[in-house]
């Protein structure tokens, strides 16, 4: 973990979800949902800071279904997808290239480790000069953010790759391309994967927040055009959809990721 | 000092490529890297600047400490209570993946447009990676370190600080080296928006002014500064493990 | 012999299988401080034989067997194999490594199919061998399973079963049971031996058991602490139809202690030194 990007470690221990835990998981997320239910309906949470959780859902169910905010959805799920392909595809090659470059991956290792304690986002006007206020700018910068976890995970792959694969290649006499194609690449994929999986949360991240601060459109815009208007039904409607989607969007990866995982366990 | 010798480089070399773009760009409304640095002597020598980082590093100073104390000890309660870390861990994974500027209005709407706001979205933004650090490590302890604890006839207390607390420390200082990063993040994202003072209005307004020397100045003393930050943590925290 | 694994016969009928001569290998010496690691060796693995080399560790076991493998050439000296000069990795010669070779993405069947099916063999015939080759090395109830669900034997068994197909007529093995427990190892040389046979290949198996030597071999190479050296060749004598209940013959005994009798001034060395 020494070098890798913002994750946290997953926990090793939790990873066979054992079943109690998980209905309990459940029971605590109602609970909680139930308790807000209840504070905001009696009026110990005054309804002009939170809504109840049954507005907010029938607030977004509402809004899918007078399409209002269709076009800002497909905006920021677009932008969203356009960013994390860009960053695995592109971090993917950097990193395979860097790889075979020692030298120049030892002046560039200790700088991609310290990479996540810049606060990119403040660059963001810089790429509103270069792209102009839309989706280039937007992409540009959730890249920037999403890219280097896709990178630090390939180095990380191909190093992880057992030496005895590579003989192992010798001896069946495979070509470079085979060898890359029919072991590193497999060998490879869990760590890949987990590249993949960040790379995806930090282009959400970056997507949502530059929508958020300064654009003209996408789910993020929506949600501070709501707020400056005092729509707060909007707003929590939003949110909601962000964390639904998000959060289904993680299960999914993670169910991948841990199928990967669990290969490499011996 | 070899090691340090090519990551100058590599900053190098990007500063050329930034010169590079400045020239390609259309009649260079991107400034050039000299250009921002004369505007950062400009602003070093500025009051209202001293004035704007003192509130980001204010807000950030209070984020970073109540959500170190805060994320190691919710760390430690639900590392100790297994069953409440595994039923924890998923749901702050995914807190952590959720681009939590969606819930800035709620912050607003609670606490107001004060200071208070950018503190608590620091907050928001460091405990959750130190909080998991901190329990994952504890739930990877090794038993076999608590059973020689026990078979040394240590106390429970001298098993947590001589023990525990040493094996768990390199993950709780990778944690909250994170955490601190992104304490910052949040502090300056609040001031982005919706916010009359800090480093982080100072860019958002500086940019609608069209001012982009003032707006790269700021950004890459920042970076500057949280790299700097950063690289003592981490060697520190490589010290710690040979 | 079973049809699906006998080997090839040989294209060259030569009375030395493989054969190493003045083979010596050091590592860096381009930087003046090179690692001495192996040789000079000599050794003529004979057709059909069981060899084994022990040693102490770090003596330059497995250098020797990437230079038969032709994984890396020696600095000074000659490798043949069925006559010809080694150059590259020769057709014929299989290896199991001390590693965990097996592919974790694929399934037993897969990982076992692996050589065959890239080698443009028929589907048909493809399965046969690996069915067969499956079934020999006990894995029949776990063809579909993947490696992490195996025990370290288990997928070591795969990848023997891997090299087996291919049907190599020198088969060489670096410390294949190492991680294994006694009981284990005894098990799986029974089943080495039973391949030896069925297969009529040459085998080369190195191990730092060295009562896993004197049981299983034909003869056994003694080396020298680094830079190694054959110190001594062992003939064991044992019929070719042995099995580990060979352990409890008088003859046993005897062999493992000369075997030490030889090693342990060598192995000390290695303790003190490095
Ligand atoms: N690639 C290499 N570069 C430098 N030294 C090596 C290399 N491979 C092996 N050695 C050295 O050569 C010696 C013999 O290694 P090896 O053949 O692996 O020993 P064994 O298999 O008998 O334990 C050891 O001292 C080892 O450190
Ligand atoms: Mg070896």
């Amino acid at each position: 973990m020494a070098s890798a990007p913002a994750t946290p470690a997953p926990a090793a221990v939790a990873v066979p979800t054992a079943s109690p835990a998980t209905l309990l998981r459940l029971v605590v997320i109602v609970a909680a949902v139930g308790a807000l239910e209840i504070a905001c309906r009696v009026g110990w949470v005054p309804m002009t800071i939170v809504l109840p959780p049954s507005v907010m859902a029938e607030s977004l169910w509402q809004l899918l279904l007078s399409g209002s905010h269709t076009r800002d959805i497909v905006v920021s799920f677009s932008n969203v997808a356009a960013a994390a392909s860009l960053a695995v595809v592109l971090g993917f090659l950097i990193g395979a290239i860097l790889h075979t470059l020692p030298p120049v991956r030892g002046a560039v290792e200790p700088l991609l480790a310290s990479y996540y304690a810049v606060p990119t986002f403040m660059f963001y006007p810089v790429f509103i000069i270069l792209f102009g206020v839309g989706s280039g700018a937007i992409i540009a910068i959730a890249v920037l953010l999403a890219i280097v976890a896709m990178i630090t995970a390939t180095l990380n792959g191909i190093d992880r790759i057992p030496l005895v694969l590579g003989k192992t290649a010798r001896m069946m006499r495979m070509g470079p391309i085979e060898r890359a194609l029919k072991i590193s690449l497999p060998a490879a994929l869990p760590y890949l994967f987990t590249g993949v999986k960040l790379s995806v949360a930090y282009a959400f991240i970056g997507v949502i927040a530059s929508e958020f601060i300064l654009s003209g459109a996408g789910i993020g815009h929506a949600i501070a055009y709501a707020y400056n208007n005092f729509d707060n039904r909007t707003m929590y409607g939003l949110m909601l959809l962000i964390v639904l989607a998000v959060t289904v969007i993680n299960a999914v990866l993670d169910t991948i990721d841990r199928r990967l995982q669990a290969r490499l366990r011996r | 000092m070899r090691h340090i010798l090519g990551p100058l480089l590599v900053i190098l070399a990007g500063f050329l490529g930034w010169e590079v773009l400045h020239f390609v760009v259309a009649n260079s409304s991107l400034p050039s890297p000299f250009e921002t640095i004369v505007q950062m002597g400009v602003l070093l020598r500025d009051p209202d600047f001293w004035k704007q980082a003192s509130q980001t590093g204010y807000a950030f100073g209070i984020a970073v400490v109540l959500s170190t104390l805060g994320g190691i000890a919710l760390g430690i309660l639900l590392g100790m209570g297994r069953l409440a870390g595994q039923v924890a861990e998923p749901i702050l994974v995914n807190l952590y993946s959720l681009p939590k500027v969606t819930l800035y209005p709620v912050v607003l709407l609670i606490f107001g447009l004060g200071i208070s706001a950018r503190i608590a979205f620091g907050i928001m933004h460091g405990l959750i990676p130190l909080t998991l650090f901190t329990m994952n490590a504890i739930l990877q302890l090794k038993p076999v370190y608590r059973r020689s604890a026990a078979v040394m006839g240590l106390t429970s207390w001298q098993t947590a600080f001589t023990v525990i607390l040493p094996a768990i420390l390199p993950q709780v200082i990778t944690g909250a080296r994170l955490g601190v990063s992104l304490c910052l993040l949040g502090v300056l994202i609040g001031e982005m928006f919706a916010a009359r003072n800090g480093l982080g209005y100072m860019v958002t307004h500086a940019m609608e002014r069209g001012d982009m020397p003032t707006v790269l100045a700021v950004a890459v003393m920042i970076a500057a500064v949280a790299l700097a930050a950063n690289g003592l943590l981490l060697a520190l925290d490589r010290s710690r493990q040979p | 012999m079973s049809p699906a694994l006998a080997s090839v016969a040989a294209p060259v009928p030569a009375e030395h299988h493989a054969r190493l001569t003045g083979v010596t290998r050091v590592f860096g010496a381009r930087k003046g401080t090179g690692v001495h690691a192996l040789g000079p060796v000599d050794l003529d693995l004979n057709r059909g034989e069981f060899f084994s080399v022990v040693g102490p560790s770090g003596c330059g076991k497995s250098t020797l067997l990437d230079v038969l493998a032709g994984l890396s050439s020696p600095t000074a000296g000659t490798a043949e194999f069925e006559g010809k000069p080694i150059n590259g990795v020769p057709a014929g010669v299989g290896v199991v490594f001390q590693e965990d070779a097996s592919f974790p993405w694929l399934s037993v069947e897969d990982n076992v199919a692996f050589g065959l099916r890239r080698s443009g063999v028929d589907a048909a015939e493809v399965a046969r061998r690996v069915d067969y080759a499956i079934g020999f090395m006990g894995l029949k109830d776990f063809s579909k399973a993947y490696p992490a669900q195996l025990s370290g034997g288990m997928r070591q068994r795969v990848c023997i079963a891997r090299t087996l197909v291919m049907q190599p007529r020198l088969i060489l093995l670096d410390e294949p049971f190492g991680a294994l427990d006694q009981q284990t190892r005894l098990l799986m040389g029974d089943e080495l031996l039973r391949l030896w046979r069925e297969t009529g290949a040459t085998v080369l198996l190195i191990t730092h058991a060295l009562d896993e030597a004197a049981m299983l071999s034909d003869r056994v190479g003694v080396m020298s602490a680094r830079p190694g050296l054959f110190i001594d060749v062992l003939e064991t004598g044992w019929p070719r139809d042995r099995d580990s209940r060979i352990v409890s013959h008088p003859r046993f005994g005897e062999l493992t202690a000369h075997l030490w009798d030889k090693l342990r001034a060598e192995s000390l060395k290695h303790l003190r030194g490095s």
